[in-house]
């Protein structure tokens, strides 16, 4: 038995029946109420601040800062430096410590992530234990932990560990020599970089060539030796470009050289190891996510299993992890902020610690740096969108 | 968090609200009670001791405003502010006074949005190093890193410092004292900084105080006050009156001994002061025996300044400059009449 469905030609109907022209105008409505709570609140807020005499708008950005930032990355002065430089400083810090946290979580987290997969037991059971201790324990602990564990193992400034290559490690950092440049310089940078793109020819050439002949090159020993081989010529006829500022001995602290302060690998360190623990699990879950008849299938036709990770279930995993993966880059990002508690000068230690509380421009300054946070985080979005959709599985 | 919490009502308040502070004295009395923002970590000015109850010069200062109020000087709340926090506090309305050893200077006194009511401490900034270092002079720092407090007057005037002096600075802030002094006393630091006064109560955190040493140099000018949101003129004149009742009362010998004595003075300072002659009080927006009752309650500037910092206290910092003006020192109050 069945009911017979009658088609009906649409009846007409007033327009403000129907159901286009009802969204659009429910959705220009809405769009006129946040616009005028946005307004309103603006308004607001300049009226209430002004009557409150507490000063408003962005003068501030150009007056001295007068306080000093220990570690800056542009040329900062505490007396002739504004609080827009001091700003700038602040934010290239944070993107500092972001960027390589990144990078190093990264690879622990892809460590980690395959390791906890291993066949063998030790090695599974010891990324279990990491993964679980460490995305466990709240961040800011962790922080503390390698502060106040960095600060009170190493020894005094006076009583420094000489490492080889004049690197001294104590308590106030990890102190380098610092290379100078010459002149020569660039020339090497230059044929460094030459090699490089050259090499990155040859990369394309072998591809192609495999690709019509099935004949493989050895593109990585190749691409190494058009990166070094040219500059180490002109090395050896020209002479090293740099010198070394040595670190020397001073009546405080190690004068000259290059330092890493222990509050920025504090941050970098608790960061890593803390996001690393969670890309870990992400990376585990996209190869597991792969179908175990794709690495059969590789080992069937004679693929060695580093070949088979490499080339089969990676990429195709790659899929699963990057869209959790971003989600960590982001909050690696936003959790760089914690380095308030530890006294390095990150954007928020600097800007909304120092700069608002001079200036008292509470509302200007959480609203920039909330804007900042939000670009660097919609950026980095914005890329690993790029890349998840240049590695999403092409259907043929 | 606090700053968070602040920052919201900061945020709250500018937005939404029709700011409604005008009327601080009246809140408070509807209330019951007096929020008043403290340090929370610096002893002799705002600390709560082993037992949680409130000490300090500071907190002394807010429980006269309570005593004058209210006749008890326990209708105070203290909430503990960190140095970058407190004006945001202040603003915000989560305390009707900051008192936190809070440096009055010209930028707070206007774009803050905030006014001083007078100068409970004056000091100035100071250095401590360590003994081994063998350092007799802030000008031998050169080069040296030091811990320092953020948003604090005092992290200008050390940059000031070694730059007036062509010396080089490694200057690292925390956000608050404790982890600034914490990571001088692991030796992440050679000097730690900050208000001469803060340098012996921070002394006394460390673990070998003995080991450490206050140098002479005082770099700066440091008048330390309460604090009263700008735009409510009565509530002002309350929080003023109070610190100069305190002082006036110990130019006329007046302490929480002996102002029961005095209610029957003849002397017509006193008479004025303790309320028997005109209605002074009453101008102000307190009662009559409002001076009395500070007094009666917390006690005059100089016992305030004993029992927390002066010679009756762990500090026993010598009153200096903090005495009154006819004791060779600069601390003068208006007169009552």
């Amino acid at each position: 038995m069945s009911t017979a469905v009658v088609a009906q030609s649409a009846p007409r109907v007033p327009f403000y029946n129907d159901p286009k022209v009802r969204s659009i105008a429910y959705q220009a409505a809405l769009c006129a109420v946040i616009g005028f709570l946005v307004y309103s609140a603006a308004d607001n807020a300049i009226v209430n601040l002004r009557r409150a005499h507490i000063a408003s708008g962005l003068g501030f950005w150009n007056h001295t800062a007068g306080f000093d930032i220990s570690q800056t990355l542009i040329h900062y002065d505490s007396q002739a430096s504004t609080y827009g430089r001091a700003f700038w400083v602040g934010l290239l810090n944070t993107l500092l410590v972001a960027g390589l946290g990144i990078v190093f979580a990264t690879i622990i987290g892809f460590i980690v992530g395959i390791g906890r997969l291993s066949k063998n037991w030790l090695v599974s059971h010891a990324c279990a234990g990491y993964v679980e201790t460490i995305r466990n324990v709240p961040l800011l602990l962790q922080l503390l932990f390698w502060y106040n564990g960095v600060l009170k193992a190493l020894p005094d400034v006076r009583e420094s560990y000489n490492l080889p290559l004049h690197i001294f490690l104590n308590n106030r950092g990890l102190i380098m020599p610092e290379p100078i440049g010459h002149g020569g310089e660039a020339v090497m940078w230059l044929l460094m970089l030459a090699g490089l793109i050259a090499a990155f020819v040859f990369r394309f050439w072998a591809k192609r060539r495999q690709q019509a002949t099935g004949q493989q090159a050895p593109v990585f020993l190749v691409g190494l030796g058009l990166v070094i081989v040219p500059a180490l010529i002109y090395v050896l006829i020209a002479g090293f470009p740099y010198t070394f500022d040595i670190p020397q001995r001073g009546r405080f602290n190690l004068i000259g050289g290059v330092s890493l302060a222990p509050e920025f690998v504090a941050l970098l360190v608790g960061l890593s190891i803390y996001t690393a623990a969670f890309i870990a699990e992400v990376v585990r879950a996209g190869i597991l996510a792969v179908s175990r008849g794709q690495t059969e299938a590789a080992y069937a036709i004679g693929l060695k299993p580093g070949i088979t990770l490499r080339l089969v279930v990676l990429p195709q995993a790659m899929r699963v992890i990057i869209p959790p993966l971003t989600s960590q880059y982001l909050n690696l990002t936003k959790n760089s902020s914690l380095a308030v508690a530890i006294g390095y000068p990150d954007l928020v230690q600097v800007f909304t610690g120092t700069v608002l509380n001079q200036t008292g421009q509470a509302v200007e300054v959480v609203a920039i740096t909330m804007a900042v946070y939000l670009t660097i985080s919609l950026t980095t979005s914005l890329a690993m969108n790029l890349y998840n959709a240049r590695m999403a599985l092409v259907e043929r | 968090m606090k700053r968070i919490v602040s920052f919201l009502a900061l945020a709250v308040m500018v937005v939404f609200a029709q700011a409604a502070s005008a009327q601080t004295l009246k809140a408070v009395k509807d209330r019951g009670m007096l929020n008043c923002g403290a340090n929370g970590q610096l002893a002799g000015f705002g600390m709560p001791d082993a037992q949680g109850k409130w000490t300090g010069m500071d907190v002394d200062i807010c429980r006269a405003i309570a005593a004058a109020i209210f006749n008890d000087a326990s209708k105070a709340k203290f909430v503990p502010l960190s140095a970058k926090d407190r004006f945001t506090a202040l603003q915000s309305g989560e305390v009707d006074v900051l008192s936190r050893n809070t440096t009055w200077t010209s930028s707070r006194d206007s774009a803050l949005g905030i006014s001083f009511t007078g100068v409970d401490y004056y000091d100035g900034q100071g250095f401590m190093v360590r003994k081994s270092l063998k350092v007799n002079s802030a000008l031998e720092l050169n080069g040296a890193s030091v811990c320092v407090q953020q948003g604090t007057t005092t992290e200008l005037n050390l940059a000031d410092y070694f730059r007036a002096h062509n010396m080089q600075l490694k200057s690292v802030t925390f956000a608050t004292s404790d982890e600034a002094i914490k990571a001088y006393d692991a030796g992440r630091c050679d000097a730690y900084t900050t208000d001469a006064s803060g340098l012996y109560a921070e002394r006394l955190k460390l673990a070998n105080p003995a080991d450490h040493m206050v140098l002479p140099e005082i770099i700066s000018k440091e008048p330390l006050g309460p604090s009263v949101r700008q735009g409510d003129d009565q509530w002002f004149t309350v929080v003023k009156w109070v610190l100069f009742a305190m002082m006036d009362g110990e130019e006329l010998g007046i302490t929480s001994k002996n102002v029961d004595q005095m209610l029957t003075s003849t002397n017509p300072e006193v008479k004025r002061f303790v309320g028997t002659e005109g209605a002074y009080g009453e101008q102000i927006g307190l009662t009559k025996d409002w001076a009395v009752r500070i007094i009666k309650l917390v006690g005059n500037y100089g016992e305030v300044f004993d029992r927390n910092v002066g010679a009756g206290s762990p500090l026993k910092i010598d009153r200096g400059m903090n005495k009154l003006w006819n004791k060779g020192g600069i601390q003068y109050a208006p007169p009552i009449r």
